[in-house]
């Protein structure tokens, strides 16, 4: 496979990835500000912000609608919805000759949704609908893809990018929620600390499946276990791992060159630390630096990725 | 044909003027000719707002499909669908056979001379077609002397335009031999079609097109460059930028070759190689879709980073396969047009199955004259430009444009040419919701390998402007699906 298209192919997924990951959170944090007697609005906003990578354009300004509508709508804000969005479709197409006409087709409705009058118009009335309809249409997408590619190393590349996405996004979300996981508000009610529980959970889609492992008895220890060390959810850092790592086999199986040591020690690496400690070690050393390693070493292996597979020296490939 | 249809059929037709020139559907008298009259009657027959709902769902795939052009000048581009004319264009079998056998015969010449010029230039040493017509053509390559090219084919890929004059008659009014476009257009165009009007498409018996990317993959394997027996074909696009992306995409996509740009590929030791994930892989043939100046900056335009450092030098070596060659635009400079009846005579001992249009040549004292005296009644072209660009059409043109025109063949002569202003065919088109005339041209895409081979059809473009004589889809034009008919 071309350099140039798997880089596409990853950056296409990661962008969707992204935009699915500003509309969920977005949609939770706005509804987290129905109760008010939890955190502030301005605080929740200043959490969503830091969760996302504390993109510029995002400072509390008092407007919330107006800073949520930037927030979808934006196409210079690199967090937006809209940028994202943008990016995807422009990165695929690029490559439009690699993937499906109907993943090419679904992601092109996305686009002239996002950029319909109408789904403008339906933001002033219901902002969820429109966040609900757009994580609709990510999800068809993905679900095309899975269906109508051949699973070789361009699917590969698609999901290499998605799972990369995904465990950066997730630990950045953990560590910045983390301490008021740990260290709730005095004064905070039982009930509020409950639905920001929710909240985290609700970011990651991931409350109905805590509770089939876990019931409904949320504890900030599980949620965390369950959000970092669950082996079989998708959503789960250790989980987004083992695909990462399955993706990068595949690909050097297909015909990609065989892997440095380098980025192999990296994986395992990451590999170990999610998959054979329990979340009583984490505890009791300090989970941020935890997680702070973990997104540590992601941008490490995507560099490794970037620099192996897409941007090698002729010489380093002349000579093998 | 009953009083009952032509009532309803009236009912249908905006302002339909039949004058003296050619209307593909209908005679001078107002008679629907034999083989539109199916068509005609179906039209006819659709309830209200039928053909109105078919074309927006038509529309909606164009858009879903990407098959859009944009247009820039805002922070994001503004997407467009490419304009397109629902009803369809026919053409009897009887028709297509002589358009196939005169296609077949002037790429072959084309080809021929290509070689000569290129060789032993004996077509200029008999004073068939003047030297300094040729050694003065822009798009001359000299590089190209004497350089030996797989199976001698120049030319695999044409697309030529051919226009209906008020007899009846096709004749070649140019020759596309560098990057020719729009095939994916005719490709999309039949599949759109075939979901708009089912019943009508296979009632009529059209011959199909669909094999076109097939072939091509075919042509392009069989130059392969000698002890290469799975080559690697790849298509090279100037990028995402380019007008016609989409079609690149469309092509590689439908052939299961790699699309590359200029950047993806690097010379080593005069082998094209292309950095993929497992490493260089070497390239075979390359499908060229950027201009000769943009290939390779060491021999060509040295600002150019479309292209591949060091391409033309594994090119000339034989290791690789460009296709068009380097060097074809000589052959479609609209002045070196005027001599191909003249090169059919001299290689084939043929007389041209499909004629030329009168072109003066403007290089020539008393042909100069002439032009210069009957600006308002010409067309005016320069001689290497293509899409429409560098033209005046002078029965519409004002005193201002035709002064600077002259000003500019007297100043540089031979980059000019003019024809007659043709009076060319027009075919019945959906304007709001009334069938209108507008003129229509065809362009066939000819393929040239170990065999001619042409798809029966081609792209129909049409102006859509009313009373417009220019079809180039950069200037307002628009396409139609073409129906070859098995009768």
């Amino acid at each position: 496979m071309l350099s140039r298209v798997a880089d596409s192919l990853y950056w296409m997924s990661r962008y969707l990835e992204r935009a699915e990951n500003t509309a969920r959170q977005l949609d939770v944090t706005m509804s987290l500000m129905l109760d008010p007697g939890g955190a502030s609005a301005e605080i929740r906003w200043q959490r969503l912000a830091a969760a996302l990578g504390k993109p510029a354009g995002m400072e509390w300004n008092g407007d919330l609608d107006a800073m949520a509508r930037t927030l979808v709508f934006d196409h210079l804000n690199h967090a937006a919805v809209t940028f994202c969005l943008n990016g995807a479709r422009e990165n695929a197409r690029q490559v439009r000759e690699e993937i499906s006409s109907e993943q090419w087709q679904r992601l092109n409705r996305l686009y002239h949704q996002i950029h319909s009058p109408h789904t403008q118009a339906q933001f002033r009335s219901s902002i969820n609908d429109v966040l609900a309809s757009l994580l609709d249409g990510i999800h068809l997408f993905k679900g095309v893809s899975d269906t109508t590619m051949i699973h070789g190393q361009g699917w590969q590349f698609i999901r290499l990018g998605r799972y990369m996405e995904r465990a950066y996004a997730s630990a950045t979300l953990l560590e910045v929620y983390q301490p008021d996981l740990f260290h709730p508000q005095e004064r905070e009610h039982s009930g509020y600390h409950y639905l920001e529980m929710v909240g985290l959970l609700r970011c990651c889609t991931s409350f109905e499946a805590y509770c089939q492992v876990y019931t409904a008895d949320l504890s900030s220890d599980r949620i965390l276990e369950f959000l970092l060390l669950n082996r079989d959810f998708p959503h789960a850092i250790r989980y987004c791992v083992d695909c990462i790592r399955d993706a990068i086999d595949n690909i050097q199986r297909t015909g990609g060159r065989r892997l440095p040591e380098e980025l192999t020690a990296v994986i395992g690496r990451l590999h170990a630390m999610l998959g054979y400690t329990t979340i009583g070690e984490i505890l009791a050393g300090d989970p941020a630096v935890f997680l702070h390693t973990i997104r540590e070493h992601c941008m490490r292996v995507h560099d490794l990725v970037y620099r192996y597979y897409v941007h090698y020296s002729i010489q380093s490939a002349l000579a093998v | 044909m009953s009083a009952g249809p032509s009532e309803e059929l009236d009912s249908l037709y905006g302002d339909y003027p039949l004058d003296q020139a050619f209307d593909e559907m209908r005679t001078a008298d107002g008679e629907v000719r034999p083989h539109y009259r199916a068509l005609a009657e179906t039209l006819a027959r659709l309830p209200e707002n039928e053909l109105q709902r078919r074309k927006q769902s038509a529309d909606l795939s164009f858009l879903t499909q990407g098959i859009t052009f944009t247009v820039y000048g805002r922070d994001e581009g503004t997407e467009r669908i490419f304009p397109y004319d629902l009803i369809p264009r026919l053409i009897t079998a009887q028709e297509w056979d002589r358009i196939e056998r005169g296609l077949t015969q002037r790429i072959t010449a084309l080809n021929l001379f290509l070689r000569d010029v290129y060789s032993d230039a004996k077509i200029l040493n008999d004073r068939v077609v003047p030297r300094e017509l040729v050694y003065s053509c822009k798009h001359y390559r000299r590089q190209m002397r004497g350089l030996q090219v797989p199976r001698n084919v120049y030319i695999a890929v044409m697309g030529s335009d051919l226009l209906r004059l008020n007899t009846g008659e096709f004749v070649v009014l140019e020759d596309n031999l560098r990057v020719p476009s729009g095939v994916s257009y005719m490709l999309t165009n039949r599949r759109v079609m075939k979901r708009t009007f089912p019943q009508l498409f296979h009632s009529y018996g059209v011959q199909p097109i669909e094999h076109y990317p097939q072939m091509l993959l075919t042509t392009l394997r069989s130059l392969a460059p000698e002890g290469r027996p799975e080559p690697n074909i790849v298509l090279l696009t100037p990028g995402v930028f380019n007008s016609a992306y989409f079609e690149h995409t469309y092509l590689a996509r439908q052939m299961g070759i790699d699309l590359v740009e200029g950047r993806d590929l690097v010379t080593h030791d005069n082998v094209v190689y292309m950095r993929t994930t497992g490493g260089l892989k070497r390239v075979d043939v390359i499908y060229r879709r950027v201009d000769d100046d943009f290939s390779d900056p060491l021999v060509f335009r040295a600002d150019s980073a479309l292209g591949c450092t060091g391409l033309f030098n594994a090119y000339r070596a034989g290791n690789v396969t460009v296709t068009n060659a380097f060097g074809t635009g000589l052959a479609d400079d609209k002045a070196v047009y005027a001599y191909v009846p003249d090169m059919i005579r001299y290689y084939l001992n043929e007389d041209a199955i499909l004629p030329n249009v009168k072109t003066y040549l403007l290089g020539e004292e008393m042909e100069r004259r002439h032009v210069l005296a009957n600006l308002d009644k010409l067309v005016v072209k320069a001689v290497g430009e293509s899409g429409g660009y560098g033209m005046l059409i002078g029965p519409h043109s004002t005193a201002r444009q035709r002064e600077e025109f002259a000003r500019q063949i007297e100043a540089n002569p031979r980059n000019y040419i003019a024809q007659p202003t043709l009076d060319f065919s027009r075919a019945p088109c959906l304007i709001g919701d009334r069938l209108e005339p507008r003129h229509v041209d065809l362009r066939p895409y000819i393929l040239f390998g170990d065999k001619v081979n042409i798809v029966p059809g081609g792209l129909t473009r049409v102006a859509l402007e009313k009373g417009s004589l220019v079809v180039n889809s950069s200037q307002g034009g628009g396409s139609k699906d073409t129906w070859v008919l098995e009768q």
